[in-house]
């Protein structure tokens, strides 16, 4: 009797014990098997992030592992500094010429694609192509297409009657032709992303609106459009973080990699990058890189209140 | 950007650095005297049980300096210095590390100078080399009897700290001569030939724009490739420029002769320069395209131009430098003092820059010697240029490299200082700017560097 009892006991604790480890199961799994990311995280993404924001309230010298804190010294100097509000100009402004004309670009070309092609693979790999060339390879073949007098663009401007254009000296050429590059590398790609969301838009509403008499562009603009939104906002906010932190495409610009003599052409990053390896000074290049970190969060907090009101509007479904 | 190197605690990675370097400056400058010999003092420091013992050497370089056919394939050295080395040296195995450019090597060694991991023997470049002197406790001192005379003075005072240590072995130097296009001299109504062409340039930098002035009177083109090019020039000549040797404060603002140099080179850029970037597309196209006549051309110099200007015939060097001598560019072999085999990576070092060896490289790949004894070396002293119209290569580059004086002192903020000159120059140039507003530019530049 006390052995069945007994039994029962160690039964009964044993279901227990295996119901808890099934709940917990349940519960916490999903945590494990994410933390690996985040482990990963927050040795290579927090630690730094943090060890950043030391090393900018020093006067920290690299190279002997040492440094003075100074507190806010590097950010009042940077913050004073004509050269980072330059940077800052030029890099939305890059930013904007980019991405604007390459999102109308894309979709564009992915409505294309979304038709009936002949060989409609090769079609579709084929915008992918210049996604494949290395951004500082493309940036040194465009920097020759926009050489101020041997560059081919200037030539061609000159055929036509235009006097060249000094994409190497004044401001909004320089970006022009910056943006230029980003647009050949990534408007492909996007144009692939949209026309994956295109595709997974139901025939039957296209067809709905045909029979209700809407046009080509009628059916674009009120089916495709709504329809791809999220994708969309998708596409925006990783154009802006990548953007914002362009580097490769202004350094190859020129020779230097100084952006410009006058800083036409210098980036937030650009302007990070020398001060801290070109001067070795790499108090202010945390500072730096602080500072554009919060421009990120704040430009990706608008953006993420737009998206909000965004989806609101859009009644045929979203994220 | 005071660097505390006394103030605070150092690092982990500093203070093995600082370990290993009190062990290296006690065998080598410690104790001059008694432990030298023909073949230098780091022979001693060894056992000879080590010298048997297998090792395995890492030498980091850029560009091409002429040790080995990897640097550029289609070259072709005929020497092969690494393999001439490891044959002399059974028990040493090197491995030969280039990078392509200046740049990446630079970044590279302040990645690793501090925390470890460079090359036992690193290149280091003389535009660098002013940051690199402020580390100079961290590299090995390369004093030793047998190496004094074996360089250039000023090529020994640009690598000796103010301990009086030196910490790199100078490999090739620069020295100017100026290169031109006899059929564009021709036309202009000037003297063509190269011994003309040096009576006529013959002077200080005033008679050099008059000579530019008349060119571009007859012409209407520019004279000079570019205005940085002119710059570097100048600003190399004087001494101090931009920064007091003593005290390290930058003086570049109230230093007349850098402020007058600017003015007349303003004055002179605006007809006579190309207003191209050196270095740019435009620049590069320029040597073929009649876009200029004349450049400051140190020898590493002839075969960029030989290069990108393959269909123009008429390139010609003249044995002459404006206000007397200038050099451009050159390095120095450097041996990190944390490295696990400094003592044979200074062997390395003083075989590779020993003026046999610098004569083969320049038979390799044009790396001029800053060795005095490989002058007379055949390989140089009768070394001439196809290109340049059989230019006697050899005994232009010797005479120009005497008339090089010691470089003015060049502290930490030289290269921050001459890059707000030189943007102030360049703005000029592509008429963002007038002189005096970009001036003011520059000096707000200045005025914010530190």
């Amino acid at each position: 009797m006390s052995t069945t009892d007994l039994d029962t006991k160690t039964e009964t604790s044993r279901d227990l014990w295996r119901q808890r480890l099934g709940r917990w199961d349940l519960k916490a799994s999903p945590y494990l098997y994410i933390a690996p990311f985040f482990i990963v995280f927050a040795l290579f993404g927090i630690f730094p992030i943090i060890y950043t924001a030391v090393i900018s309230m020093m006067d920290w010298d690299t190279i002997r592992n040492s440094g003075e804190f100074i507190g806010f010294g590097n950010f009042d100097f940077v913050l004073h500094d004509r050269k980072f509000w330059l940077a800052l100009r030029n890099t939305f402004s890059i930013f904007l010429l980019s991405s604007i004309p390459q999102l109308l670009m894309s979709t564009f070309i992915a409505a294309m694609l979304d038709h009936h092609l002949r060989a409609r693979t090769f079609w579709r790999m084929g915008v992918l192509v210049p996604y494949v060339v290395m951004p500082v390879a493309v940036g040194i073949i465009f920097s020759k297409l926009f050489a101020d007098e041997s560059g081919v663009f200037n030539q061609w401007l000159g055929m036509i009657g235009i006097d060249p254009i000094g994409w190497h000296k004044e401001v909004l050429p320089s970006h022009f032709a910056i943006a230029t590059m980003v647009n050949f590398r990534w408007t492909g790609y996007n144009a692939l992303i949209l026309l994956a969301a295109m595709q997974a838009i139901p025939r039957d509403l296209y067809e709905a609106a045909a029979i209700d008499g809407a046009g080509r562009l009628r059916r674009f603009i009120s089916v495709t459009i709504p329809q791809i939104r999220p994708t969309m906002i998708f596409v925006i906010i990783t154009a802006t973080i990548g953007g914002l932190q362009i580097f490769d495409e202004p350094r190859m610009f020129d020779n230097t990699g100084s952006g410009g003599a006058d800083q036409q052409w210098l980036t937030i990053t650009m302007y990070m990058y020398n001060t801290g390896w070109g001067q070795l000074n790499f108090g202010r290049a945390s500072a730096i890189a602080w500072l554009l970190f919060l421009i990120i969060v704040i430009f990706s907090l608008i953006n993420l209140w737009i998206t909000r009101r965004f989806i609101k509007t859009d009644k045929t479904g979203g994220i | 950007m005071t660097f505390s190197r006394r103030k605070t605690a150092l690092g982990l990675s500093a203070g093995v650095a600082i370990l290993a370097l009190t062990v290296a400056g006690c065998s080598s400058s410690d104790d001059p005297e008694p432990s030298t010999s023909a073949t230098g003092g780091a022979m001693e420091s060894t056992s000879p049980d080590a010298n048997a013992e297998p090792v395995t050497l890492t030498l980091a370089t850029f560009n091409t300096p002429g040790y080995n056919s990897i640097e550029q394939p289609d070259a072709n050295y005929e020497y092969d210095l690494i393999q001439e080395y490891m044959d002399a040296n059974p028990n040493v195995t090197i491995t030969y590390d280039r990078k392509a450019e200046s740049g990446d090597a630079r970044t590279n060694f302040f990645a690793k100078l501090g925390p470890g991991g460079l090359a036992d023997v690193e290149m280091v470049e003389v535009d660098w080399m002013p940051e690199v002197m402020q580390y100079s406790d961290l590299l090995a001192d390369l004093t030793d009897p047998s190496l004094d005379g074996r360089w250039l003075d000023s090529k020994v005072a640009d690598a000796t700290d103010q301990d009086g240590r030196l910490i790199g072995a100078g490999t090739d130097v620069g020295p100017q001569a100026v290169c031109y296009r006899s059929s564009l001299f021709e036309e202009a109504g000037l003297a063509s030939d190269p011994d003309g062409v040096a009576d006529l340039l013959d002077g200080d930098w005033a008679n050099f724009f008059d000579v530019g002035q008349k060119y571009f009177d007859a012409t209407g083109k520019a004279f000079f490739d570019s205005t940085g090019g002119i710059w570097q020039g100048m600003i190399n000549q004087i001494d101090p420029a931009y920064e007091d040797a003593d005290s390290g404060d930058i003086i570049a603002l109230d230093n007349p002769e850098v402020k007058a140099a600017y003015d007349q080179l303003t004055v002179a850029s605006k007809d006579q320069s190309t207003h191209l970037g050196q270095w740019s597309e435009d620049w590069f196209a320029g040597m073929q395209n009649d876009a200029f006549a004349v450049m400051l051309c140190p020898p590493w110099m002839l075969g960029v131009i030989s290069g990108s200007a393959a269909d123009a015939t008429d390139w010609n060097i003249a044995n002459v430098y404006p206000n007397g001598g200038g050099n451009w560019g050159g390095s120095w072999l450097t041996v990190p003092a944390n490295g696990a085999n400094v003592d044979e990576a200074k062997k390395l070092a003083d075989w590779l820059t020993a003026p046999e060896q610098q004569a083969k490289a320049f038979a390799n790949a044009g790396t001029y010697p800053s060795q005095p004894a490989a002058y007379e070396d055949p390989l140089v002293a009768s070394a001439s240029n196809a290109f340049f119209n059989d230019a006697a290569t050899g005994t232009i580059f010797a005479d120009r490299a005497q008339a090089v004086l010691p470089s003015p002192y060049k502290g930490t903020y030289y290269f921050q200082v001459n890059t707000a000159i030189t943007d102030a120059l360049t703005r000029v140039d592509d008429g963002t700017d007038a002189p005096d507003a970009s001036w003011d530019k520059a000096v707000t530049d200045i005025n914010n560097i530190g």
